[in-house]
Parts: C-alpha cells; sequence; structure tokens
C-alpha cells in the first residue's frame, strides 16, 4: 500500500518504528498531489519547501528520540486559518495576497504537535457556500466524480483527504462547511462544541457559529486530531475551560443498550432515495450493535435555515466590514476620495455570495428591522436550542443524514441559491445549537458516490459521538472504497 | 417669552490602564505612529478580543463614585460604520446592556447645590487618528490609540446652564482624576465632551428639538460654545423659527457654531451584541472590591478639611481640586502643626513657582517635610516671612531642605541679644540728632533706627529684638 493512502495512526506506527522518514512521507504525499492534484485542485498555496525543511528538522528530533503525537503527519489546512508567513486568502480575491504575521492557535498546536503542513486548501470566498464554486481560486472536483463539486465550504480539505492529497485536513464549520463536504467526499468529519477549539485566527465568517475541525481517513484519526486542537485560549474569550478528555479512548468501548434518537423531521421530503437506503442500513447495523433507535421530534427544525441566513449574514456584514482597502488585502487603484476607494475596492474584491450575505446582513441589522429579523431570529435560535436539551434528556446522541443528496454536479445549483442553502439543511442547526456533530461515510449511492450518516451529541460530548461512530465504522459491512483517480 | 435650556453632556474619558481594553498594547500618548499596535488592535483577519479586566474595574470605580448601580451582567455590542481610523470597521461599545446606570453627581453654583442625573456609564474602545499631508493628497492612519480604553458618561438633562454644564464637567473631571483612572488631560484628548442642547418656553415640561455641539476642546469652550448656541436658537425661536436637528462643531477662533456637513450624520450604527466577547458577569464580591478600594472623593475631603483644619472654605476649594495637592497639604499640614500656614504657602508661593514653572504638585521639588521645617523656623522666629519667601525659591531651585539653605547663605536671623545690643548702641550713638529728634515726640525716626541696625545686620536682625533693644537704648540716659 502507497504511504499516501495510509491513516495518522498507521503512518505513526511505521515513524515509531523507523520504517520510514518524515521527509520521506512528505515527498510522497508531493509525488501523490503532482499526480492528481491536476485533476482535484484542492489547494490553493502549495508549502513544498516549508513542508520538507519541517520534515527534515522533524526527523532529526525523532532521531534525538524527541516522538511528538503528530510527529512527521503530513497536513492541509483550510486557507480560513491564518499561517504565519504563509498566504491566507479564505478564497477570496480581498485576500489574495495576504500574508499573516501570526499562527492561528490551532495551528499553532499543530505545530507544536510536530505535524507538517502540506499546504492550504481551496474554500468557498470566505466560506460562504457549499460547494467550493464561489472560490476566486476556481472550482475543487470531487475525487470521486471530477464533474461534481466537494461540497463546501471546506471542499478542498475533503477533497485533499479523500484524494490522498494529505493525511488529514482542518476545516470550519459553520452551517456544514465540515460534515457536508465530508459526506460528499467519504470521509470522516466533525464539527465540535462551540467554544472547544479555539477560533483564534480563524478568519470569522459567522462568529458565534464558526467551529474548527478535522477531516480524517477514519474514526480513530479524527479523534487524535480532536485531542491536538481542543481546548482553552486566553486569547479566545468564546473557548470554554472544560478539560480535555483522551477521545482515544472512547474507541472500542460499547455501545450497546444506547438510545439513538433519530428526529423524523430529517427524514421528510427532500431527502434522496440512496441517501436515506444508506441510512437506513447504517441504522441496521448500529441495532446489531444493541442500539435502541428512538424516533423523535425536534419541532422547530423548519425554521434553522430562515434563522441561520439571518444570524450568519448579520455577523459576517460586520466582520467583512474590516476588508476595507485601507491597511491590507486589496484596494481598487486611483479613487477619487475615501468613500469611491471603500466602493470600488469592495465592489471588485468580494464574489457576488459574498455580498449577497454582506447586503443581507446589513438589512437584518438595520433600524427599523433589527427587532423583526435578527433579534426575532436569536429568540428562535434558543427554540432550536431547547429542542436538542429535550432530545438529549432521553437519547444520549442523535442520528440524522449529514446532507439530503449526494455530491451534485458543478454548476446544479450556482444559479439558485435557494436551492444552494437547502444543502446544509441538516447540518445547520448543530452550528445554532452549538452542539457537536460528526459525519462518516455510511456507503454509496447506485452511482458510487458516497454517502454520510451524521451523529449529534449534547455540548463537550465529543467523546459519545466518537464512541458510537468507531463503533458503526468497525461493524459496517459495506467494504471501503477509493475514489478511482 | 422666556426660554430655558436643556442640556445634556456626553463625556468620553480615557482610561489609565497600562494596557489597552482588548489587547496587550501600550495605551501610552505619543509614541512613533503604529508602534503600539498588534494584530488584534489592527484588526488583521481572524483575530479576537480579549478584555482587560483592570478596564472593568477602573469603570466600576468611575460608576460607584457617580452613585450609579452596576449591572450584574451587561454586554459588549458592535457599532458598525466605515472610516479609516476604525480597522475593523466595528467598534466594540457597549449598548444596550451598559456596565452601570441610573447615577448622580453633586454640583454648586454660588453656594446652592444641585444634583446632576447620570444615565448610564459604558466602556468602550477609542479608534485611531488620521493624519492628513497638507500638501500632498494623502492621508496617514496612525493606529497607536486604536483600542485605548474608553469611559463614556452620559448625564440627564439635568443641565440647564452654561454655567452649570462647565460645573458638572469640572466635578466629572476631578472625580476622574482623584480616582486616578483618567488623567484628565483635555489637550490630548483624554477628556472630551459633546453636549446636547434645546431650548423651551420657561415652564414647558416637552423639549424641544435639540443640536448636538461637537469639538470643544476646554471647560471655557463648552460654556462658550453652549452661550451662543443658546442664543443662536433663542434667535431662531423669537424670529418664529424652527431649530433643525443637527450635530454643529464649535468654532472656537470665530466663536461660532456651525453644522456638520450633513452626509456624515446619516448613521445607522446596526449595533448588535458582539459575538467574540462572552457577556461580562460582576458579582457582588468583586463590585464590593471595589467600593472598598474607592478614595475619599473630593467633596468627602472638602468637608473634613474645613472640619479637621480649620481652613476657609475657599482654602479647602482651591487644596482639594486635584488630589495631589490636597494629599500635598494633608502632610505640610501635619508635620508643619500649623495648617493654616501651610495652606498660604502653598497656595501662594508654591502654587505660584509651580505655575511659572508649569509643573504640577506632584513633580514638585520642595517637599512635604521641607515645606513644614520652614513654616515651622518662621514660627520660631529663625527666619522671617520675608526671609522665608526667597528660602523657598532657592529650595524651589535645589530641592534642599530650608536648614542647608539658611546654613549656606548665611541667612538665619541674627537674634543673639549681646550682639545685636552692641549693633544697636552703636546705631544710636552715631545719631544723636535723630535721637533728639525721637525723644521729642517724633516717633517716625524710630523706623530710621530700625532700617540703620536692618543695613548693618543686611537685614538679619530678628525685627521683633530690634525694636526692643532700640526701644529700651534709645530711652537711655
Amino acid at each position: 500500500m502507497n504511504l499516501y493512502s495510509l491513516t495518522i495512526h498507521e503512518l505513526k506506527a511505521k515513524i515509531a518504528a523507523g520504517d520510514v522518514t518524515a521527509k520521506r512521507i512528505v515527498e510522497e504525499f508531493y509525488r501523490r498531489i503532482e499526480e492528481v492534484e491536476g485533476k482535484v485542485h484542492a489547494f490553493i498555496t502549495l508549502m513544498k519547501e516549508e513542508a520538507l525543511s519541517q520534515a527534515e528538522k522533524i526527523d532529526g528530533e525523532i532521531k534525538q528520540g524527541k516522538l511528538k503525537e503528530l510527529s512527521g503527519i503530513p497536513l492541509a489546512l483550510k486557507d480560513i486559518l491564518c499561517t504565519r508567513g504563509v498566504k491566507t486568502t479564505c478564497g477570496s480575491k480581498m485576500l489574495a495576497d495576504f500574508v499573516p504575521p501570526y499562527d492561528a492557535t490551532v495551528v499553532e498546536k499543530l505545530r507544536e504537535a510536530g505535524a507538517v503542513f502540506l499546504g492550504k486548501t481551496n474554500m468557498d470566498e470566505f466560506a460562504m457556500g457549499s460547494s467550493n464554486e464561489t472560490s476566486y481560486f476556481g472550482i475543487t472536483k470531487n475525487p470521486w466524480d471530477l464533474s461534481r463539486t466537494p461540497g463546501g465550504s471546506s471542499g478542498g480539505s475533503a477533497a485533499a483527504v479523500a484524494a490522498d492529497e494529505c493525511a488529514a485536513a482542518l476545516g470550519s464549520d459553520t452551517g456544514g462547511s465540515i460534515r457536508q463536504p465530508a459526506a460528499l467526499c467519504g470521509v470522516v468529519g466533525m464539527k465540535p462544541t462551540y467554544g472547544r477549539v479555539s477560533r483564534y485566527g480563524l478568519v470569522a465568517f459567522a462568529s458565534s457559529l464558526d467551529q474548527v475541525g478535522p477531516f480524517t481517513k477514519d474514526v480513530e484519526d479524527c479523534a487524535l486530531l480532536l485531542e491536538v486542537i481542543s481546548g482553552y485560549d486566553p486569547k479566545e474569550s468564546t473557548s470554554v475551560p472544560v478539560p480535555v478528555p483522551r477521545y482515544r479512548e472512547f474507541l472500542g468501548r460499547d455501545i450497546a443498550g444506547w438510545q439513538v434518537g433519530v428526529p423524523k423531521e430529517y427524514f421528510g421530503a427532500g431527502l434522496d432515495k440512496d441517501v436515506e437506503e444508506a441510512i437506513q442500513r447504517a441504522m441496521v447495523t448500529l441495532e446489531g450493535l444493541g442500539v435502541k433507535l428512538v424516533p423523535l421530534s425536534l419541532p422547530h427544525t423548519e425554521y434553522c435555515i430562515a434563522v441561520y441566513y439571518i444570524i450568519a449574514p448579520a455577523e459576517a456584514s460586520s466582520n467583512l466590514a474590516r476588508y476595507d482597502g485601507v491597511k491590507y488585502g486589496f484596494r481598487a487603484g486611483e479613487s477619487r476620495d475615501l468613500l469611491q476607494m471603500y466602493k470600488r475596492t469592495r465592489s471588485a474584491g468580494f464574489g457576488a455570495e459574498v455580498k449577497r450575505r454582506i447586503m443581507l446582513g446589513t438589512y437584518v441589522l438595520s433600524a427599523g428591522y433589527y427587532d423583526a429579523y435578527y433579534k426575532k431570529a436569536s429568540q428562535v435560535r434558543m427554540l432550536i436550542k431547547r429542542d436538542f436539551d429535550a432530545a438529549f434528556e432521553k437519547c444520549p446522541v442523535l442520528l440524522t443524514p449529514t446532507s439530503p443528496t449526494p455530491a451534485f454536479k458543478i454548476g446544479e445549483k450556482t444559479d439558485d441559491p435557494l436551492k444552494m442553502y437547502l444543502s446544509d439543511i441538516f447540518t445547520i442547526s448543530a452550528n445554532l445549537a452549538g452542539i457537536p456533530g460528526i459525519s462518516i461515510p455510511c456507503g454509496y449511492t447506485k452511482e458510487g458516490l458516497p454517502v454520510g450518516l451524521q451523529f449529534l451529541a449534547p455540548p463537550f460530548e465529543e467523546g459519545r459521538l466518537l464512541q458510537i461512530a468507531y463503533a458503526y465504522e468497525k461493524a459496517s459491512p459495506i467494504p471501503k472504497r477509493r475514489p478511482k483517480l | 417669552m422666556e426660554y430655558e435650556a436643556v442640556i445634556g453632556l456626553e463625556v468620553h474619558a480615557q482610561l489609565l490602564t497600562e494596557a489597552k481594553i482588548f489587547c496587550g498594547c501600550s495605551t501610552k500618548f505619543g509614541a512613533a505612529p503604529n508602534s503600539h499596535t498588534c494584530p488584534v488592535c489592527l484588526g488583521m483577519p481572524g483575530v479576537l478580543p480579549v478584555l482587560n479586566r483592570k478596564v472593568v474595574e477602573y469603570a466600576m470605580k468611575m460608576a460607584l463614585a457617580c452613585n450609579c448601580r452596576i449591572n450584574p451582567t451587561c454586554l459588549f455590542a458592535r457599532k458598525n460604520y466605515f472610516y479609516p481610523d476604525l480597522p475593523k470597521g466595528y467598534q466594540i461599545s457597549q449598548y444596550g446592556e451598559p456596565l452601570a446606570e441610573d447615577g448622580w453627581v453633586e454640583i454648586e453654583i454660588d453656594g446652592s447645590r444641585k444634583r446632576v442625573g447620570i444615565i448610564r456609564i459604558h466602556m468602550e474602545e477609542d479608534a485611531g487618528k488620521l493624519l492628513h499631508d497638507e500638501i500632498n493628497p494623502v492621508s496617514m492612519v496612525d493606529l497607536n490609540r486604536t483600542g485605548v480604553p474608553l469611559l463614556e458618561i452620559v448625564s440627564a438633562p439635568d443641565i440647564r446652564t452654561p454655567e452649570e454644564a462647565s460645573a458638572y464637567l469640572k466635578r466629572l473631571h476631578e472625580i476622574l482624576v482623584y480616582l486616578e483612572i483618567c488623567d484628565g488631560n483635555m489637550e490630548e484628548g483624554s477628556f472630551r465632551c459633546d453636549a446636547n442642547v434645546s431650548l423651551r418656553p420657561k415652564g414647558e415640561h416637552t423639549f424641544g428639538t435639540r443640536t448636538e455641539l461637537k469639538n470643544m476642546n476646554s471647560f471655557r469652550n463648552v460654556q462658550r460654545a453652549l452661550e451662543y448656541e443658546i442664543k443662536r436658537q433663542r434667535y431662531i425661536l423669537e424670529e418664529g423659527g424652527t431649530v433643525d436637528q443637527e450635530t454643529r462643531l464649535w468654532d472656537d477662533a470665530k466663536g461660532v457654531t456651525t453644522p456638520m456637513r450633513g452626509k456624515e450624520e446619516a448613521h445607522d450604527y446596526r449595533y448588535f451584541p458582539d459575538p467574540d466577547l462572552v457577556p461580562l458577569v460582576i458579582d457582588e464580591v468583586w463590585r464590593e472590591e471595589v467600593r472598598k478600594s474607592l478614595p475619599e472623593l473630593p467633596l468627602e475631603k472638602r468637608e473634613r478639611f474645613l472640619r479637621d483644619y480649620a481652613i476657609t472654605p475657599y482654602d479647602a476649594q482651591v487644596l482639594t481640586q486635584a488630589k495631589a495637592l490636597a494629599d500635598y497639604f494633608e502632610e505640610v499640614a501635619k508635620l508643619s502643626g500649623r495648617p493654616k500656614q501651610a495652606a498660604n504657602w502653598i497656595m501662594g508661593d508654591l502654587l505660584g513657582l509651580l505655575k511659572e514653572d508649569k509643573r504640577d504638585i506632584k513633580s514638585c521639588p520642595v517637599c512635604p517635610a521641607a515645606l513644614a521645617e520652614m513654616i515651622q523656623l518662621i514660627e520660631v522666629g529663625t527666619i522671617s516671612g520675608k526671609m522665608a519667601k526667597e528660602i523657598l525659591a532657592a529650595m524651589y531651585e535645589t530641592g534642599e531642605m530650608p536648614r542647608t539653605i539658611i546654613e549656606k547663605k548665611g541667612l538665619s536671623q541674627i537674634t543673639d541679644e549681646e550682639y545685636l545690643r552692641q549693633v544697636v548702641a552703636e546705631v544710636v550713638s552715631f545719631h544723636p540728632r535723630e535721637r533728639e529728634q525721637y525723644l521729642s515726640g517724633k516717633e517716625k525716626v524710630f523706623g530710621f533706627f530700625v532700617g540703620q541696625v536692618m543695613k548693618k545686620t543686611e537685614g538679619k536682625a530678628n525685627p521683633r529684638l530690634v525694636g526692643e533693644l532700640l526701644k529700651e537704648i534709645l530711652s537711655q540716659k
């Protein structure tokens, strides 16, 4: 088997045994990238030079007996995470040449753990999109079918992991931006609890919803990465000082007797037949593990999309105000006065979807509309959260499809923003409620496209998600496939 | 018709914390442009604010000193607008749930006291500064001030005259400086004020249309601007016109207010709670801790000085204007045991010296112990009051103790009776004619003799002793 097909824990074993050097691994991954990147286009920036010298440094450490949690593990980072000295574009013309003088906290943590960064992955502009089609840097293709999107907004990270262009990757999830592309690309993706992972250095889209999380090839890797990136950060006021458990300890624990809630609102119209069948088969597998499936209701589910598309754009309209051409990033050429500079910079620097959301957000925060939109949406958000609180009183975890459809065709939904927004219909609720969710592969459609299964748990119960996801992964009778590239 | 003015003031005070409100950068004034900045206060992508607890503590001090209710939970909100000195495109401020509400301060006008209500006190971050090139059409941005903590203090519309406005401002200023949470420097912008003013027929309860006045950077200007604006509005109303609701700028040189360009006012700030900051919870323990740390405030101090030192109300007023001055006075009063003299010397000569030198009492070269010693030396007659003036000037110059200066300059009074007796006898024997005149009833000649003795002793003779000896010797046969 090729080195690039291995999981993190498999690579770790090889490095620990001295079978392979970090440098060799990194070189192998760049060979793979050269081979498939032309088809997939998962990256915006590759960091080959830095990665190789970093790998050499790590090899030196290993020789001295310093083996860290992720020594020599090649990772990719969504280009929304700030990297000191390396361009961080956020998929936008606005930041096409922006080089941060600081690392995001998660990047710092991974660096300290010995990880090697291969590059920065493609994404929807400012994470606004569900298909990677709003990126200023071209469209990422789904490795399973190059005529389809990888999902989004962290489509580049999902595709890079699926195409074996990295061992694992980080993404960010504001309304499903990790879980939906994970489902569409057949990999594991987790959005941790709001406050579990520091947002410092994550370019803000919607601050009360954004969360960083891992894309991995299996559940064990997900547990491992989560352990490294989690924890309180004094630089981040909304990060929570809850101790970080050893998530790997949850793996292999029995789930027999668990009551798993199945919210009926997630199985209605719009759910693809093949997706539904795959989910049903997964439920049978889980029942075989002694799980009891409990039908239940999350009555405010129907408001999730509406609430999300008020709160997220509202926060975004404010978060993106800093891109004004004054201090860094893109500035339109000669302007008559300040106002013209603002207008021309922002007109030319942002894409259509970003502008749409800035306008939506500006509108809902305006005097006279605030109460009817933003305030009301915030109130409904509390009701959605309460739905989950009630459900979790009965069941330790919930089960839903991750996405209503498998990967869709490039261009299929670009003309209809509403249709595109519905792609996140099953993932948005977790962001609104601040709870953790994981998407894991659970089979394929007739066309051979991967399907994702989502588990949701109460705040800071990522361990439960990993426990049940791991149990399912081990018990699943479906042979694992790889995209043919 | 008789009109009455309704005035409300909005004060912005820069807090004296070492670090900015949401990052660790220094707040020091006057550094090279953009040298006190970091990714957080520069508003770079992905960075996040972390509240400086010291700012909250300082703000609580002011809130308590102004008799406000401190809210157990308050929120930070974003005030959204575009301007190059505002790197994030929004200012983090407080809106719906401010730190403190419903307070008051007392002001005094011509001996009568009045309470001015305070609607709210909240915390926010300052913006940067634009520097415009005079020749080239470019503007520079200096973000050193961005993120410096500010306190906004909003008064109730309780103020009726420009004098009251000025008294209210001076009171706030005095409290802020006393609490040592603001340097109060109006020129550097550490203490700024905007005013809302409207007129209504006297006895009416509804408010008239108000204008907002900006750009007044001294107490005097606030008073002048309000006087002008009240006159302007009265004229409009008397002519049957209506006042436009607008923002007007005070033009110090011309002594008028002029409307700000209309466009710049049409702001919709789109306030909403800042999702990057958690609600700020202030429990009773923290609040009481801060309350206990409050120093004696100027009004209380004034009353205590009147009681304990028996000085005049005017003296108490002057001496308590700044905490450092009050502390100085108290020390001199205690060390010398002569409060009245201490007050006189400080308010007369010492403040004069400091003023000439443009110095603050905090950097006064004369320490309280030195001044106290000087006062005692006068009391025991070692030096005269007149000599003391000279000695004090030397003390100010050199920072030395009075005794040292007296020794060096040979300034101490001659109180040696034997020696003086000799001098007096000599002077009397040299001027037999004047002696005759004196003895024949010309009392004025006595002054001549004193002058002669002083001349001989270079002014160092103890005047009381000289008088006694002269009287004795002149009348001797």
